[in-house]
């Protein structure tokens, strides 16, 4: 069936099967690769990206489902070449290793941070259930979250 | 001439973020499932759903017939293929011959039995689904033990009593120490088999050139190089014509440190269909097809004197092998024995490895590999020596520690450890939980009933692996300095990371002795058509072993750069510092572009010098590296329901010289919180048919941010004498320090009722059995 | 990771959506919390799969007759931070609270979460402390059934076959009356190894309400009506939620897996049952 989909500021029409998993239509069809694939039972959310505004898990969700929907992906998130404050963070706080499980991590934090914008060490950890890192042991990532609050407080 | 500032320090040390992250921390980064190419085909593999079958028939036509399916490939057509490499090799060591895709039987549940090959991702599963297989199921064992027992089901028939090989090592007089000891203390200790679980699964794209035969293969690896002369044996084809790429790796923790049989069928298929084909695994069969790690069950014994002395230690290991000898499956328990001895200064080991055959995932290199099963079990030993003896655990561990002047220290298990001051971590970190003060808190805590527990493990490990003649395929690493025409700097390094951060840290270590800046150095890696050959990162190596070899070929270049510097000063004496070269009698200067441009122009050569700046520099450690450390944990119990909280880790690491303090805080972390997931957390659960129960997130719980402590990290710096360097390697650092001081602190807070071990993972209800006295 | 091929429909009224599940195997999808990963690991396989999105007035909540009424695709995060429901049902909004994550809360939906009947679910504790209502409705008409009614058995509900779920309802809570849900994690799922509703309102120092619901204990999350007998009347001291709790699992078949044998389920549902009385008490002041 036919879908027109916003991503990252763009209209883009395709004609696709019910079945393609948002996360393939991104990666295979729009050449959107950072969101990633970690699991199959979306419980690590490396394909984060956002859908209106919400941040959703895109290997949970079809294709068919974002026709007329807006989505934000992790190549979405820097204007003008400019960083956003959270990749920024997550830059300096050296909360990442492998990468893999990064932009997702970066979406969600992106969520995290627009309903909670100075979360408590608990709230950050909370925040970060539905994403799992097997390189950092997190303690760096929630420093990033801590540090892009700060830097958007401010 | 033109002028620069000098840099005011060095780089080396210093806590500078990292050169790969703009590219993941914006998704530009490519991972092999990114990688895209015209006519790419995509594969799909039938896995055994049983555990022990015959394989009566295959029927591969229904799915043949599927519209877009290219090709069914079975394993009569790769018979010939392989077989999946062991490099281990130990005395009398059974190997069963591992094709590719199963001939006549399976061996584990997700054992591969056929490969659908489709222009379509979808398509190539839909049909998958189609294909006909007629299964004669026979009993599987899945626990190691049982396999032992007399009348088990065998998993390789040839070889009914399941045992792959023994092995023995034993030094001094074990049974007169026992004989004499005062003390002696006997446990069984589990270390329970987990799933590596990198972020990325493993995926391969193999891209075949009819017209050049060559072929291209993009894998998931830890080790390019040796992945690429392997796969070309299994393939039966020159090594030259294979090329291998590690793109971006998503985590790896010895899970991707190995060959596997889906990196050959790649080849095999793309050689087949004169296509490219993509095969990426999805988490469910990635539980089931890549590597587990430990499996032990270990019997211990260990004897002191009177005064705590420890004087001898034994260990009956019993190591579950899995189905099949991946790349270093049978070596890995070696590594346990080699560990046996900590940090101690006792000579009398005698230890005896069964490896034995299960009908579950081959079992190789996690996180430690062998070390963690070894330290864990010195330390909880240890710790229940000491409270045999009612000594503090502190105490007889300083009481028993190797000391600094009797470095390099020879061990009973043959290793010369290289330097160290084991008490130095140790009361660091005694003093940063203050020791005193906490014992004193956890006894008003027990007159309160409350179940408080501090545990400490002093660890020591054998990292930065290692001299040739003790690792299987060479232990060396190479590095590739080349100075451009411009001064810029690229270097190659044959260390393929994955997340820790060389590209950043060999830099650092660049930018330092040819003094430029951070940002004129490139780090290249993981291709084999662009870097030199090398090994590869695994062991706590890549900078213990590759930046040394970086390190060499810088010294190698500096040479040669003072020669063209000489030749254009005019001059016989000459330095090179910050970027120049001075000739130190008029202090005039030329900078490195201006010596790398003159030596491409080549209008003038310095006597009996070739043209260009390049060195590659082979290196070949004379020795392993051993960092040590000491971690303490606290813990309090929930008395109602058995949960374990963690109020304070401590981890004080001594890796040797440290190269950038972020990255080493990093490695530590991420260390110790696969720690913790052993610890508490995870555990592959096969039932007696050789299912396997925890095969996917949903039941086998990696730690989430939210189950995890805040951890408080510090530092000493015992430079090893094995390398320029002084360093020693923190890859695996926190994951072995952690599991025996969670366990001890858990162990320590039952101690009031009774309890002196209980095994991995603790969990809740584990605990609450505990508190119930066994009774519910 | 990919699902079986299936026709995909978002019907723009409640009758055209009745028409098209009328039709067969086919499948409701809400938010797919649930349902998409069954698909992805090909343990579901419809053949149509009816998008609710497009369906209106199954997203409000509203307050009628003191009542909250909750649309079928109100997702979790709606619940969560609805101030409505967070003043007038915040037992309910507790519970969405702890669902999953925050991805999954943002997609997910009340009514595909009760519709799926999973026995680790969250929500059906607290519905069964509030007596929830829920309203099915099919092409033929509307019913309504109790909550305990509604969920028959794990993965087993009073849905027919073309019957949707459109609603469920709640009492607005009174003054004065304290509510808490407490679980026990499962560390990889994040369900619930046992989940506890509770609801007390006190008067004259005695308690004159209590309500309990437990989620995760056996197949089917029910109401703890032998726990909420010893307490009515009661003074709620620590002495009466204990004695009350003990009872929680009494005769419960209860699950046993990897996570939690039937004993040690049983064991924590008291433990979580006094926890969620003594917080409800303690709020109820």
């Amino acid at each position: 069936m036919n879908i027109t989909v916003t991503i990252n500021g763009t209209r883009h029409t395709h004609q696709v099967e019910p079945r393609l998993l948002l996360i393939h239509y991104l990666r295979e069809v729009l050449g959107l690769t950072g969101p990633h694939i970690g699991c199959e039972t979306s419980l690590c959310g490396a394909c984060t990206v956002a859908v209106d505004g919400k941040a959703v898990k895109s290997c949970t969700m079809f294709a068919v489902q974002c026709d007329g929907r807006e989505v934000l992906t992790i190549e979405g998130l820097a204007s003008n070449g400019n960083l956003d404050p959270i990749q920024l963070a997550f830059w300096e706080e050296h909360g990442l290793q492998c990468g893999f499980c990064t932009p997702g991590m970066i979406m969600t934090t992106k969520q995290l941070l627009e309903r909670n914008p100075s979360p408590s060490e608990t709230e950050i950890r909370h925040g970060l259930d539905g994403n799992l890192c097997r390189c950092t042991g997190y303690q760096h990532i929630v420093n990033a979250v801590k540090a892009a609050a700060a830097k958007m407080g401010a | 001439m033109a002028t620069t500032v000098a840099r005011p320090e060095t780089l080396v040390g210093k806590r500078i973020k990292r050169k790969e992250d703009p590219r993941l921390i914006t998704g530009t980064a490519t991972y092999v499932d990114d990688i895209q190419m015209p006519g790419m085909h995509h594969a799909s593999i039938l896995r055994s759903p049983h555990a022990a079958a015959i394989l009566k028939s295959i029927n591969i036509r229904p799915a043949l017939e599927t519209a877009g399916v290219v090709a069914v490939f079975t394993g009569a057509d790769v018979k010939d293929v392989g077989p999946v490499p062991c490099g281990a090799s130990l005395p009398g060591l059974r190997v069963p011959h591992h094709h590719i895709l199963a001939q006549d039987r399976v061996y584990f549940a997700g054992h591969p039995v056929a490969v659908v090959v489709s222009t379509d991702r979808y398509i190539a599963r839909d049909a998958a689904d189609r294909i006909e297989v007629e299964y004669d199921v026979k009993a599987a064992v899945a626990d190691p033990e049982k396999a032992l027992e007399k009348g088990a089901p065998a998993v390789h028939p040839q070889w009914p009593d399941n045992i792959a090989f023994t092995f023995h090592q034993e030094n001094g007089e074990v049974d007169k120490v026992f004989a004499e000891a005062a003390v002696v203390v006997k446990q069984r200790i589990t270390s329970q088999r987990l799933i590596p679980c990198a972020m990325e699964t493993r995926g391969v794209v193999a891209d075949y050139k009819t017209g050049e035969k060559a072929l291209t293969i993009y894998s998931s690896t830890q080790i390019p190089h040796l992945m690429r002369s392997l796969v070309a044996g299994m393939l039966g084809m020159p090594e030259h014509k294979l090329r291998v790429v590690a793109p971006e790796v998503g985590g790896g923790f010895g899970s991707k440190l190995n060959v596997y049989a889906e990196e050959a069928l790649m080849g095999f298929v793309s050689m087949r269909i004169g296509k490219p084909v993509k095969w990426i695994e999805s988490r469910r069969e990635g539980f089931l097809a890549t590597i587990h790690g430990r499996g032990h069950a270990d019997y211990f014994e260990i004897a002191a004197g009177k005064d705590g002395t420890i004087l001898g230690l034994t260990l009956k290991l019993i190591q579950d092998l899995g189905a099949y000898h991946q790349l270093l499956t049978p070596a890995i328990p070696t590594l346990s024995v080699l560990m046996m001895p900590g940090l101690y200064r006792f000579k009398n080991i005698r230890a005896d490895i069964v490896g034995v055959f299960t009908n579950c995932t081959p079992t190789d290199a996690y996180r430690g590999a062998g070390r963690p099963e070894a330290t864990h079990g010195i330390e909880r030993m240890v710790d229940m020596l000491a409270a045999e003896m009612k000594m503090d655990p502190a105490e007889i561990r300083l009481k028993n520690f190797i000391r600094p002047e009797e470095f390099p220290y020879a061990t009973a298990t043959g290793l010369s450890y290289d330097s160290g001051e084991y008490d130095k971590p140790l009361k660091k970190a005694l003093d940063l939980v203050n020791y005193g003060r906490l014992r004193e808190d956890q006894k008003r805590a027990r007159a309160e009933g409350r179940l408080m527990g501090i545990g400490l493990s002093t660890y020591g490990e054998i990292c930065a692996f290692g001299p040739s003649p003790a690792t299987p395929a060479g232990g060396w690493e190479s590095a590739t300095v080349r100075v451009e025409p411009s001064g810029k700097v690229t270097v190659h390094t044959g260390a393929s990371p994955h997340g820790q951060g060389e590209e950043t840290t060999f830099a650092q270590i660049a930018a330092d002795e040819m003094g430029v800046d951070l940002d004129d150095v490139i780090v290249l890696h993981g291709d084999t058509a662009i870097v030199q050959y090398g090994i590869g990162t695994f062991g706590s190596r890549a900078t213990a072993v590759g930046g040394t070899a970086l390190y060499f070929a810088l010294q190698d270049l500096k040479v040669k750069i003072k020669k063209y510097g000489a030749m254009l000063l005019d001059s016989s004496d000459v330095s090179y510092s910050a970027g120049r070269c001075i000739c130190n009698k008029t202090g005039k200067s030329v900078t490195l572009a201006e010596i790398s441009g003159a030596s491409y122009r080549a209008m003038r050569l310095p006597p009996n010098t070739e043209p260009g700046l390049m060195a590659t520099h082979f290196w070949e450690p004379p020795n392993f590296t051993f960092p040590f450390g000491a971690h303490i944990v606290v813990t309090e119990i929930d008395k109602e329901t058995g949960a374990v909280e963690i109020k304070r880790y401590v981890a004080v690491d001594d890796c040797g010289k440290i190269i950038n303090p972020l990255i080493v805080a990093g490695q530590v972390h991420g260390g110790v919180v696969q720690g913790i997931g052993q610890a508490l957390y995870e555990n592959a659960v096969y039932d007696d048919n050789g299912q396997l129960l925890t095969g996917e997130f949903m039941d086998y719980a990696i730690p989430k941010a939210s189950m995890l402590p805040r951890i408080e990290e510090d530092h000493t710096e015992t430079p090893s004498p094995v390398n320029p360097l002084g360093v020693k390697g923190v890859g695996e650092a926190g994951t072995i320090g952690c599991s025996p001081a969670v366990v001890n602190s858990v162990v320590d807070a039952l101690s009031p009722l009774g309890v002196k071990h209980l095994d991995m993972p603790l969990s809740p209800e584990k605990i609450w059995r505990v508190l119930t006295g066994g009774k519910a | 990771m990919i699902p079986q091929n299936f026709e995909y429909a978002t019907p723009n009224s409640l009758a055209e959506a009745f028409k098209l599940l009328g039709e067969s195997n086919a499948k409701a999808l809400a938010g797919g919390m649930s349902l998409i990963p069954l698909m992805k690991l090909r343990l579901a396989a419809p053949d149509k799969l009816i998008d609710l999105r497009n369906v209106p007035g199954l997203n409000s909540i509203r307050e009628e007759g003191g009542m909250l009424r909750i649309g079928a695709l109100v997702t979790h995060y709606e619940l969560e931070s609805s101030p409505l429901v967070r003043s007038r049902c915040p037992l309910l909004a507790e519970a969405a609270s702890q669902i999953g994550d925050i991805q999954v809360r943002n997609m997910g939906t009340i009514g595909g979460s009760v519709a799926h009947a999973d026995p680790a679910a969250d929500y059906p504790a607290s519905l069964h402390a509030l007596e929830a209502q829920v309203k099915l409705a099919k092409a033929g008409g509307e019913r309504t059934l109790a909550i305990g009614s509604f969920l028959q058995d794990t993965f087993t509900t009073a849905l027919d076959a073309g019957e949707l779920v459109v609603e469920i309802s709640v009492p607005v809570e009174a003054a004065g009356t304290g509510v808490s849900y407490q679980k026990c994690v499962q560390p990889a799922s994040g369900f619930a190894i046992v989940g506890v509703a509770a609801r007390i309102r006190k008067s004259g120092g005695r308690i004159a309400l209590a309500r309990v619901g437990v989620t995760g204990l056996s197949g089917k999350p029910f109401r703890a009506a032998n726990v909420e007998r010893l307490l009515e009347g009661a003074a709620g001291s620590a002495g009466d939620i204990s004695k009350a709790a003990a009872v929680v699992a009494d005769g419960v078949d209860a699950n046993n897996d990897l996570h939690a044998s039937a004993d040690y389920r049983k064991h924590l549902a008291r433990v979580y049952t006094a926890r969620a009385l003594a917080a409800a008490a303690r709020k109820a002041g």
